[in-house]
């Protein structure tokens, strides 16, 4: 096979494995989107806030240190004990729960029956909020995270396609990092946890209930509370395991917030209410932009990935408004 | 709203005016917060904690306390603009933008305002012309020597005739600056080059390594910054390029830079414009009248890496002009335009180096009212991960100095003529 | 005691129509235009027009454009930074093109050259609307952004592609370039922002704000009812846009002086001016400023009570500014969801009734 065939298909491949990266993101997104109709712009710093959270309990920082010193005159940094990777994990989702509930019982308890654009102005003063506190908290700078997750490149997969090009065409075989395979395997994972977890739990479909209707939710005896703390919670393990992954590749630091940008192409492509939409409209942008940068970036001076996704499902709404696999938008007068 | 106005005004009217104008000062316009957090608090608390020794060794420069007045900028353009407006009516003596985009910005204040500004291995690159830029100063190194330097190093190697050169790069006003100097170099040198842009903030590289990997050029420059860096890094780890062909700037190569991409980092090389680690004889007294006493900026745990020992030069660097100022005009309590005559002539020399306590730290240059960028000489140092240590590999070598200055000439007088300016004549 | 209608007698109709009803805010919006105007250009220094006034009112003025879009017409925008790149850049052309055009006019045509570009960005409203409207607009914000960083010649083929304003004057005072005075700055700013502020409040209360409102109420429902929905939506953009571009225009040549388009026009500036309008009121022109003069002068506020007061660690202070301001933001949004503009509104409220409420 030709080179120009098999590098095309490579950067497919490493287009879906981008993809797969973005849907993590969104997926938090669309948890949120569809129980309460929240546009949640805190998304990305709650990975960050949740990534820093697992770096600090792992190495055993203690808390506020800086802020401490600052006004004790003390010297503390650490505990001076490490916790395993498992435990770290199970502590800060118990932290994400706690947060959970503090959203819960002190802004949204009050803006219910609020319009979409105020409930999305609440969780940007959010975002603010946790940018700041999350610092506080853990200090500014770059952490490395490590939770045992392999990246490198597959040599395994590099040895056994090298063979597929022509001799001396210039292909050293697929190229694709360890650490995008787990991400897929894990995004697999949660998509179906996630949707056996709706269809056949109690509170699963009391989250469909609530998503479908509000009123009739709360009439047949469902408690919106304790839904939305429920929902917060899903969204700030969502978001750990997407601050896991991007911060694995990257360290821990305050461009992980970032990372909300790049979801929300993925978002729109897909409808902002469904979780299947998430990852496909997160494969069809990862693949898409990495093509475009492919043959198209080198003529036009490249670095075109971050206007070129928003394009891409600018395109997509032109002919479906409410997104690939969002609920159809009906108005009425 | 309006009570709301007039408490702020009334509260930073009482503020503006509650200081005293004894004191040398010297703004440090630092970002301990935002996306480059990880980078500003070292530079910030190197270039704090050198005053603070100099107060507390030496009881100030020639008996005048040193004041440092910090100020956060975020990396944030508008909130430069406001530290700058801030700390100007306090006497400060130069101003150490530490963001290529403030730089730019108070370039033209600055200058109207007679404040000199060192921009030290950042900033506008031909303001290296003291001719048309009388207040600017960006001794000892820029991005375009930076370039230079790098293909130097390239060519110790080997001729580079045939070969291809990538160049990595932040796709900003920074990380554009060297393409028109490799552009040249070249051409000079006979090797082809491939530029690559990577998109703020740059977490999503797949692309960029993907194109490299398939093209295979035989070296690799990149002028990274922030989260940029530690993922470029940890990508060409793991396309296995090797490591000793790939190059950084000297904002691409911190100990936050590798320590992400682990032992895989081996063998990586940056530019550098002063030396590694706390091996130095000053570091002791750091140590003695700084941090035992409690005075050490910020966490106090970052002296010895390569941005506080940044940020440590840049305050030696200022002192040293504050002396030579204090020296040619006889006062100790020099003003903005005495600190800028002190800057200009600054000389550093191997014996005022060691007797610093910093013997061998960085190269001995001298500025001029030509020349406000010194030699331009930098160093390549390289990562050993095992040891987690920066170790310099090459003395301060030359930069290619008569394509670089012909490009200052052009960009200068391109920047004089936009803005009227007639270049003073230095003889 | 004072607020309130009686004894203001109005005895033609164009009383009746006027924005200020009641005499005392008449009055207030009197005192507060001769102050501007007279008073705060002969006391104000280089670090209150520079570090807050001029941004407040150039933000201001962005803000007005933005709410015109959002607040009246109802469609949300994230493409605000690259609008004002936009101006930004058409203001850097045309100044360096054609020097002896005076700065007024590079501006006014800067703003008309957004408001084609907003039209043209504005042409998916038709289709796509709510949130997805916002997240397409972000096509624009990256899409402008990248233009203007990669097309040298916008930049005049600089080496870095940084841009820098050249001095122009306005009747023999500098406004652009280090040597502007503050006064001069602060006034050829607030005369925009006057002019500006002026048309926008006419604009909708007359027919075209008017057809605005009705698309944002209900767009099939308007449509029906004969408002043109491609007219009207488009027209929204152009004037937002407009605004904007003065703006950015504005926000290069007077406030920074140069500007590298990622760090200045980025999303986090498109960000900061929906802020303004969500906090300030959405729909209120007086919401703009007070959105513009919260998201300004707090952070500076701040910054100088925490490191000048106080005498904080400035990175702590900076961490609390975040953590104060994201407060303040949804304890706003609890206490009175409608922004600032509707306590404003509901306080007037209570004082006409004052001293009887019942």
């Amino acid at each position: 096979m030709s080179a120009d065939f098999l590098y095309t298909l490579e950067v497919i491949l490493n287009g879906l494995m981008a993809g797969v990266m973005y849907s993590l993101v969104a997926l938090g997104f669309v948890l949120i989107y569809k129980a309460s109709g929240i546009f949640n712009y805190a998304q990305g710093v709650m990975a960050l806030f949740a990534a820093m959270t697992l770096v600090g309990i792992q190495t055993g920082q203690v808390p506020f240190s800086h802020l401490i010193n600052a006004i004790f005159g003390t010297e503390v940094h650490h505990f001076g004990w490490t916790v395993p990777a498992v435990f770290a994990i199970i502590l800060t989702l118990g932290v994400m729960i706690l947060f959970a509930f503090i959203v819960e019982r002190y802004v949204l308890k009050h803006l219910v029956n609020q319009e979409p654009i105020i409930l999305f102005m609440a969780t940007i003063g959010l975002a603010y909020f946790m940018e700041g506190f999350g610092d506080l908290m853990w200090g500014a700078d770059i952490k490395t995270l490590d939770v045992g997750i392999p990246s490198g490149a597959s040599v395994w997969l590099e040895d056994a396609t090298i063979g597929w090009g022509v001799e001396g065409g210039g292909f050293y075989g697929f190229y694709i990092d360890k650490l995008d395979m787990v991400a897929a395997v894990v995004a697999i994972v949660l998509v179906v946890t996630l949707t056996l977890f709706s269809q056949y739990t109690t509170t699963g479909r009391a989250l469909r209930a609530v998503a479908d209707d509000h009123q009739a939710a709360l009439s047949v005896g469902i408690s919106l509370r304790t839904i939305w703390v429920i929902v917060w919670s899903i969204a700030g393990f969502v978001a750990l395991v997407a601050g896991v992954m991007w911060g694995s590749k990257s360290g821990v630091q305050f461009s992980l917030s970032l990372i909300a940008l790049k979801a929300l192409p993925v978002l729109m492509l897909g409808g902002f209410t469904s979780i299947p939409g998430a990852i496909v409209g997160g494969l069809i942008i990862g693949v898409g932009e990495k093509l475009f940068e492919f043959w198209v970036g080198p003529l036009i001076g490249g670095a075109t990935e971050n206007w070129f996704a928003y394009m891409l499902a600018l395109l997509f709404l032109v002919f479906r408004p409410q997104g690939l696999f969002g609920e159809k938008i009906i108005e009425r007068v | 709203m309006k009570s709301r106005k007039l408490a702020a005004l009334a509260v930073v009217a009482t503020l503006a005016s509650s200081s005293a104008i004894a004191d040398l000062v010297f703004p440090s316009l630092s970002y301990r917060t935002g996306p480059y957090a990880a980078n500003g608090i070292p530079f910030a608390d190197g270039y704090a904690d050198y005053f603070t020794l100099i107060n507390q060794r030496d009881g100030g420069l020639g008996g005048e306390n040193l004041k440092l007045l910090e100020c956060e900028t975020g990396y944030n353009t508008q909130k430069g603009v406001e530290c700058y407006e801030s700390t100007k009516g306090e006497g400060a003596l130069v101003y150490q933008p530490l963001s290529t985009g403030i730089t730019y910005q108070l370039i033209p204040k600055a200058s109207a305002d007679g404040i000199p500004i060192h921009s030290m291995g950042y900033g506008r690159t031909s303001a290296a012309n003291g001719k048309v830029f009388e207040h600017v100063f960006n001794y000892p190194v820029n991005y375009w020597n930076g370039a230079s330097v790098a293909i130097n190093h390239f060519l110790d190697q080997g001729s580079l005739d045939g070969k291809t050169v990538a160049l990595v790069y932040h796709n900003s006003a920074y990380g554009k600056e060297p393409i028109r100097t490799l552009q040249e170099l070249s051409k000079k040198h006979g090797f082809s080059l491939t530029e690559i842009p990577v998109d703020h903030p740059g977490q999503e590289q797949k692309s960029q390594w993907l194109q490299i990997r398939r093209e295979r050029p035989d070296y690799v420059i990149m002028y990274g910054w922030g989260v940029m860096n530690q993922v470029a890094i940890q990508e060409a780890a793991n396309i296995r390029f090797n490591m000793e062909n790939f190059m950084g700037i000297w904002w691409s190569g911190s100990e936050n830079d590798v320590i992400p991409a682990g032992a895989k980092a081996n063998g990586y090389k940056a530019l550098t414009f002063h030396n590694t680690g706390a091996g130095y004889p000053v570091f002791a007294d750091i140590q003695e009248y700084v941090v035992d006493k409690g005075m050490a900026a910020g966490a106090g745990d970052q002296i010895g890496t390569v941005l506080y020992n940044r940020g440590m030069y840049a305050a030696m660097l200022a002192v040293e002009a504050a002396r030579t100022a204090q020296e040619i005009h006889g006062t100790m309590a020099i003003n903005a335009s005495q600190m800028r005559d002190g800057m200009e002539a600054l000389e550093i020399t191997e014996e005022k180096m060691a007797a610093l306590g910093l013997a061998g730290f960085g190269p001995s240059f001298s500025v001029s009212c030509e020349n406000h960028g010194g030699p331009g000489n930098a160093a390549v140092q390289q990562w050993d991960a095992a040891a987690k240590k920066w170790n310099l590999i090459t003395e301060f070598t030359p930069s290619d100095m008569d394509v670089i200055g012909a490009l200052i000439e052009e960009d200068s007088a391109a920047y004089a003529a936009e803005n009227s300016i007639t270049p003073r004549s230095c003889s | 005691m004072f607020y309130r209608e009686s004894g203001d007698f109005k005895t033609k109709y164009v009383d009746d129509n006027q924005t200020f009803p009641i005499k005392l805010d008449r009055l207030g919006y009197y005192a507060i235009i001769a102050i501007a105007f007279l008073v705060v250009p002969f006391v104000i220094n280089d670090y209150w027009a520079n570090a807050v006034m001029v941004p407040f009112l150039i933000l201001s003025i962005a803000a007005i454009g933005l709410n015109i879009l959002i607040g009246y017409c109802g469609q949300v925008s994230l493409g605000t930074g690259g609008f004002m790149a936009v101006g930004a850049y058409a203001c850097y052309k045309l100044m360096t093109s054609f020097p002896e055009m005076s700065i007024f006019f590079c501006v006014l045509i800067s703003g008309g050259i957004t408001a084609l570009v907003g039209v043209l960005f504005g042409l998916p409203s038709l289709r796509i609307k709510g949130f997805y409207l916002a997240v397409a607009t972000l096509a624009a914000q990256f899409f402008l952004v990248w233009l203007f960083n990669k097309v040298p010649w916008f930049y005049n083929y600089s080496a870095s592609g940084q841009i820098n304003a050249p001095e122009r004057a306005v009747f023999d005072f500098l406004v652009t370039g280090p040597n502007a005075t503050a006064a001069s700055k602060y006034l050829f700013c607030l005369v925009f922002v006057f002019i500006l502020a002026w048309i926008a409040r006419n604009l909708t209360r007359g027919r075209v704000g008017r057809s605005w409102m009705a698309i944002r109420d209900m767009d099939i429902a308007a449509e029906i009812i004969g408002v043109n929905p491609l007219k009207t939506k488009l027209s929204a953009f152009a004037v937002s846009s407009f605004f904007i571009g003065i703006a950015g225009a504005l926000f290069f040549s007077v406030y920074l002086g140069a500007v590298e388009v990622g760090e200045a026009f980025g999303i986090t500036q498109s960000f900061l001016v929906l802020f303004m309008v969500i906090i300030g009121g959405l729909g209120s022109i007086f919401g703009s400023f007070a959105g513009a003069a919260f998201l300004v002068l707090m952070p500076v506020f701040l910054k100088n009570v925490m490191v000048g007061g106080l005498g904080w660690p400035t990175d702590i202070a900076a961490h609390l500014e975040f953590v104060i301001v994201g407060g303040l933001i949804v304890f706003f949004l609890i206490v009175e969801p409608h922004g600032l503009a509707q306590l404003w509104r509901l306080a007037k409220e209570k004082l006409r009734l004052w001293p009887f409420p019942h």
